[in-house]
């Protein structure tokens, strides 16, 4: 309908281009609906009443389905990193900078980033499922029927929660990280250990530490957004779920990794 | 006529457009106050829109709904939210919140709604599941724990929580075995009998042709957004419109 149809219009190269300009269409179309969502999100959360107790409880749900696994790839993420920097960095002899190199690329990037794309994977899809199941077994409209609203009552706990949560998350991520990092350093590639620690305190500066504080509460925010969004999205039977669940993990990593350019670009001016 | 004081719902001129769609196409039909009412139709006729306007979950683009005597159109989302207090609600699938127990579900709308002590409480839920038949070792159990019968007690006693005075019923024996179909159907009919001396109509949407006419005292037969054949229960089955007669005989 969109293509004025030439003979050779049905050739592989028409039907392409076809196919990604729909893909592009939809995929803006989606972006209006969960900046759409997002508004709600907003405009609910400011209502009363205020579910604290939920928002407790879905704090303590998502600490305790990422804490161990946040805290497992903090340790080794900083233990490889040590490895990595220390082999470049011993040809130059500047492995004593190995410490701060590692603690800055923890800081700014990796803490903030991998502890979002975990964040996503874990929680972000319980959330999609949970709510996608409640949208199918009509639970949702239950609590419509009651006078309660969905998006209130579900969504913003989630996403109040997750965006307190990721910050907290990812400094585990970052103090285990740094044990990690250190471990190695000293123990396995001989370091001295006070040169570590000062070098350490040399280089490193609040500012380099709220850079992925800030970016990890974007990430929280997000995660929850898209996870909570995806619930809703569900209208079908249990391959709906899995569906949706699947969505978003898949938009939650993306738009982790999306975002961290983006907020990055505008942090390193402004910190 | 029926007296403007015993409408529990008064449709009313009602048209409901889905982009350029007539779903409801200017139904005009009174639902009588304390009485069992079905609603009857084919797949898509609009019997989950009707419930939908009832319910104030949607606005009809042309039309007025009037519910126990206040008309929807005129409030807004607040106050219809309030509103929807009147109204009990038993889903298809019970629509239990998975995450709660039995007695959790039944209190559930009582922690958001009344400033009941926590054992008042748990007072006023136990009577009701024990109403329904549902006994103490139960209460503690998840929805995953519990029968497909049992759920819909659970979910019939969550929807009487607070004391409503319309109770909608989506398709309560639809997909269920013949033990559990009558099971609910004396549910029904017990818990119209029970709330009546404070006012309880039923409305009732169903495919389920032999049940209805057993329980209801009024079936309505809704085909592409019109009600085209309104009677007592008694009379239904010697209806001589061609599409009631389809569905009788389906
Ligand atoms: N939100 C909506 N937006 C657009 N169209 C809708 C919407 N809800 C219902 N419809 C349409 O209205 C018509 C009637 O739907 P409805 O769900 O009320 O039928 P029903 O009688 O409940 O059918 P069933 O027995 O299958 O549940 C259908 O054609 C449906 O596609
Ligand atoms: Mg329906």
């Amino acid at each position: 309908m969109n293509t004025s149809a030439s003979p050779q219009s049905s050739s592989w190269i028409h039907r392409r281009i076809e196919k990604i300009g729909r893909q592009v269409i939809d995929a803006v179309d989606g972006l209006g609906l969960i900046v759409n969502f997002t508004g709600r999100v907003f405009y609910w959360a400011f209502k009363p009443p205020f579910r604290l107790k939920i928002v407790f409880e879905q704090f303590y749900f998502i600490g305790n389905k990422s804490l161990l696994i946040v805290g497992l790839s903090g340790a080794f993420t900083g233990m490889v990193m040590a490895y990595q920097v220390y082999f470049g960095f011993q040809l130059i002899s500047v492995d004593s900078l190995v410490g701060p190199v590692v603690a800055l690329s923890l800081a700014k990037e990796l803490a903030p980033v991998l502890t979002g794309l975990i964040v996503s994977g874990r929680a972000g899809s319980a959330m999609a499922a949970q709510i996608g199941s409640m949208k199918v077994t009509e639970q949702v409209d239950a609590l419509e029927v009651m006078g309660i609203n969905g998006v209130q009552y579900l969504a913003v706990p989630r996403i109040i929660a997750t965006t307190v949560c990721m910050p907290m998350l990812s400094s585990l991520f970052l103090f285990i990280g740094n044990i990690g990092s250190y471990l190695v350093g000293t123990k396995a590639l001989m370091i001295d250990e006070a040169m570590y620690l000062s070098k350490l305190g040399e280089f490193m500066h609040m500012s380099d530490f709220y850079q992925g504080f800030i970016k990890s509460i974007f990430f929280g925010f997000i995660v929850s957004v898209i996870g909570t969004y995806f619930g809703f999205s569900v209208t079908k039977g249990a391959e709906g779920v899995g569906r949706g669940t699947n969505q978003a993990v898949v938009w939650g990593m993306i738009s982790v990794l999306v975002l961290d350019y983006f907020l990055t670009s505008f942090l390193v001016k402004i910190l | 006529m029926i007296d403007p004081n015993d409408r529990a719902v008064a449709v009313n001129k009602v048209t409901k457009i889905f982009d350029g769609h007539t779903v409801l196409n200017n139904l005009d039909f009174i639902i009588p106050k304390n009485k069992i009412v079905t609603i009857l139709g084919f797949s898509g006729a609009g019997k989950s829109t009707l419930l939908k306007h009832i319910l104030g979950l949607m606005l009809p683009t042309h039309g007025h709904i009037e519910v126990l005597g206040q008309d929807l159109t005129q409030l807004n989302k607040v106050q219809l939210r309030e509103f929807r207090r009147n109204f009990g609600m038993l889903f298809q699938y019970a629509a239990l919140f998975d995450s709660m127990t039995a007695l959790e579900n039944v209190m559930f709308p009582l922690k958001e709604f009344t400033k009941m002590t926590p054992e008042q409480m748990y007072d006023h839920a136990s009577k009701l599941l024990i109403s329904v038949d549902i006994q103490e070792v139960a209460f503690n159990k998840l929805p995953s724990e519990l029968s497909g019968g049992m759920r819909k007690r659970v979910g019939l006693a969550r929807a009487l929580a607070l004391h409503p005075h319309i109770m909608l019923y989506d398709e309560p024996t639809t997909g269920l075995d013949p033990i559990t179909t009558k099971m609910v159907n004396e549910l029904i009919v017990e818990t119209q009998k029970n709330n009546l001396s404070r006012g309880m109509t039923s409305i009732i949407i169903s495919h389920d042709v032999r049940a209805t006419l057993q329980i209801s005292d009024y079936v309505a037969f809704l085909d592409r957004g019109n009600i085209v054949e309104y009677l007592p229960a008694a009379e239904f089955a010697k209806s001589n419109n061609e599409l009631v007669q389809e569905f009788i005989n389906l």
